[in-house]
């Protein structure tokens, strides 16, 4: 069997009609996984013997007739900041090289509660700090498409195993575009949903008021299926909501693009964008017009400044939440002379370079004296940023934009320069900015290479833009162009 | 804008982080080079602008306080990863000179 052709859903009817069992679906991506850890190297680890387990006993559950849900038996991977039980959760961290979760995510818990089957741990940059998957301390993941490129990031090696048929879909995190920038950059559906909708519980926090878990997957019907499934309140995070009905996502995507209002941000695209990037998208646009979309050009005055803020706020949340690594109770412990000797061998030794980066931008923003100047005014921006997204959305039904100025660069090419790799994350940003949800789809390639846009939406209501993305992808006859092809160029 | 070495150091130390001569002067003028990118905001006109903690309204999130039992598999598991330990008990550093 094809692999990279499968989708969940589709998987899901096979184990229905009896055409193959869990444990050979399991199987069949388990060598997947395994050939392309030679060359893609999207998993930090595979978790072969829980995953055969499990779906051995949905095997079993099935043919007493007492499947959990439709997905029972369906295998997915776990971005490797995501707690699973029993199995290592690195963050592609040295610090964290060695330990094992000694609990379940909720997202993951939810996923086993149907049956899921856990395939592995995906790669990231270290504690989803990147755009590029390179700052992993198990090395780069490398783009499937062409493996002189890297994937995007930090969710590089989910987008990585989904487009190259080892995972059917993904699990990712999003904190300023790390599902929608490594989707698009590998041609693949993403979405990062509205902040609250899916609880953090288990995620290893980055920047606590932008994180959001998602789904990575190759269809509309894929990830809003998943989504159903994680999402919800948990009273493990006070961050996430109860959902009202008119919130909530059917379980048949309905619905039509014809009389819908999607604002199209002048800010986006005035420049910066590589010229196929922006032909690519500008296509989606002309394809939503033929299905009978109204576009309207908007304007979100405040757009200039959405990277600014994201680079102050984050960073501060990041030195907050990164100070629980101090080699006390668990995690790397390089001994000192003294307590505080240890902290900061410990600290100095487990971080990678990015990560110290940002801890002392946000230890400097955060400090006496530079708090009113830095994350005070930030926040204060922030609030611009989304009442631009408030005013627009109360007149049109959800923004398209692009969702990475480029196509997938080649490795070590910003390695020396962070400010031109944080500028990749431009068109990402101001949704997390918002808390926002959003959704990458494929919508062409240039010169080999997948180039994705992005619909935003209003807060909660992933439903309009998980409806115009399944009308979309039906339109382009579904995205089965957006297969690599099972030799991508070789390594040099 | 430019750091200064002794404000790198000084930073370094409220982070509790241990950083390389090399790594010292290499962030030094990376640092500057973000903080001249994010001074733009000095540009936008924020007066009386409440500033934006979450981008949902949520309030004090209360629970009752009760002792939740975290079962034995957890316990032990979260015991394993110590990074050192007597028995079931954490061993740290001196924390009072």
């Amino acid at each position: 069997m094809d692999t990279r052709t499968l989708t969940s859903q589709k998987i899901s009817q096979g184990l229905t009609a009896g055409e193959w069992s869990a444990k050979e679906i399991a199987q069949a991506f388990l060598a997947a996984a395994k050939q392309g850890q030679n060359s893609t190297h999207a998993y930090v680890d595979l978790a072969e013997d829980l995953a055969l387990q499990a779906a051995d006993e949905s095997d079993t559950r099935r043919a007493a007739g007492r499947s959990l849900s439709e997905f029972d038996g369906v295998p997915i991977a776990i971005k490797d900041n995501i707690m699973v039980a029993g199995c290592r959760a690195t963050a592609g961290s040295n610090i964290l090289k060695n330990y094992v979760a000694p609990y379940d995510a909720t997202v993951v818990q939810r996923l086993k509660s149907k049956g899921l089957v856990i395939l592995g741990k995906t790669n990231l940059d270290e504690f989803a700090m990147g755009s590029s998957t390179e700052s992993s301390c198990h090395g780069p993941t490398l783009n499937p498409w062409n493996l002189e490129r890297v994937p995007g990031g930090s969710s590089g090696g989910s987008a990585a195993a989904v487009a190259e048929g080892s995972a059917p879909a993904a699990l990712g995190s999003d904190t300023g575009g790390s599902i929608r920038q490594p989707a698009a950059l590998c041609g693949t559906v993403g979405i990062k949903p509205t902040y609250g909708r899916v609880s953090r519980y288990g995620l290893i926090a980055m920047a606590s008021s932008l994180d959001q878990i998602g789904v990575l997957s190759r269809s509309v019907a894929d990830v809003a299926g998943l989504l159903r499934i994680i999402e919800n309140r948990d009273p493990k995070d006070s961050t996430s909501v109860d959902l009202l009905e008119k919130w909530q996502i059917p379980a048949k995507l309905t619905g039509s693009v014809k009389g819908l209002r999607i604002g199209l941000p002048k800010e986006y695209f005035v420049s910066g964008m590589e010229a196929g990037v922006e032909r690519a998208v500008r296509s989606a646009v002309d394809r939503f017009k033929e299905l009978g979309a109204e576009i309207v050009e908007v304007s979100l005055p405040h757009s200039d400044y959405a990277l600014a803020v994201y680079y102050i706020i984050m960073p501060c949340e990041v030195s907050a939440n990164l100070a629980r690594f101090d080699g006390v109770r668990y995690g790397l412990r390089v001994p000192g002379e003294t307590l505080v000797d240890t902290y900061r061998k410990s600290r100095g030794q487990g971080f990678g370079q990015e990560v110290r980066r940002r801890i002392i931008i946000g230890t400097h923003a955060l400090s006496a004296g530079y708090y009113d100047a830095y994350y005070r005014r930030a926040q204060q921006v922030r609030q611009l940023i989304s009442d631009d997204f408030t005013r627009v959305l109360a007149d049109v039904d959800c923004i398209l934009a692009p969702s990475s100025p480029t196509v997938a660069w080649k490795l070590g090419e910003m390695a020396d320069d962070p400010l031109a790799m944080y500028l990749q994350d431009i068109y990402t940003v101001s949704v997390n900015v918002a808390g926002l949800p959003a959704i990458n789809l494929p919508c062409g390639l240039v010169d080999g290479l997948p180039v994705g846009f992005q619909l935003i939406g209003r807060h909660f209501d992933e439903r309009t833009i998980l409806s115009a993305a399944a009308d979309y992808e039906q339109a382009e006859g579904g995205f089965d162009s957006f297969i690599p092809s099972a030799s991508p160029k070789e390594k040099k | 804008m430019s750091l200064t070495p002794e404000e790198v150091d000084k930073i370094a130390d409220l982070a509790r982080l241990e950083l390389s001569d090399e790594e010292r002067s290499a962030f030094r003028y990376q640092l500057s080079s973000i903080l001249d990118y994010v001074g733009k905001l000095s540009e936008v006109d924020i007066e009386g602008v409440e500033p934006m903690s979450h981008s949902i309204p949520v309030f004090n999130v209360l629970r009752e306080d009760d002792l939740e039992i975290c079962n034995t598999e957890t316990r032990s598991e979260i015991i394993a990863s110590f990074p050192e330990k007597e028995g079931d008990l954490l061993k740290v550093k001196a924390v009072f000179e």
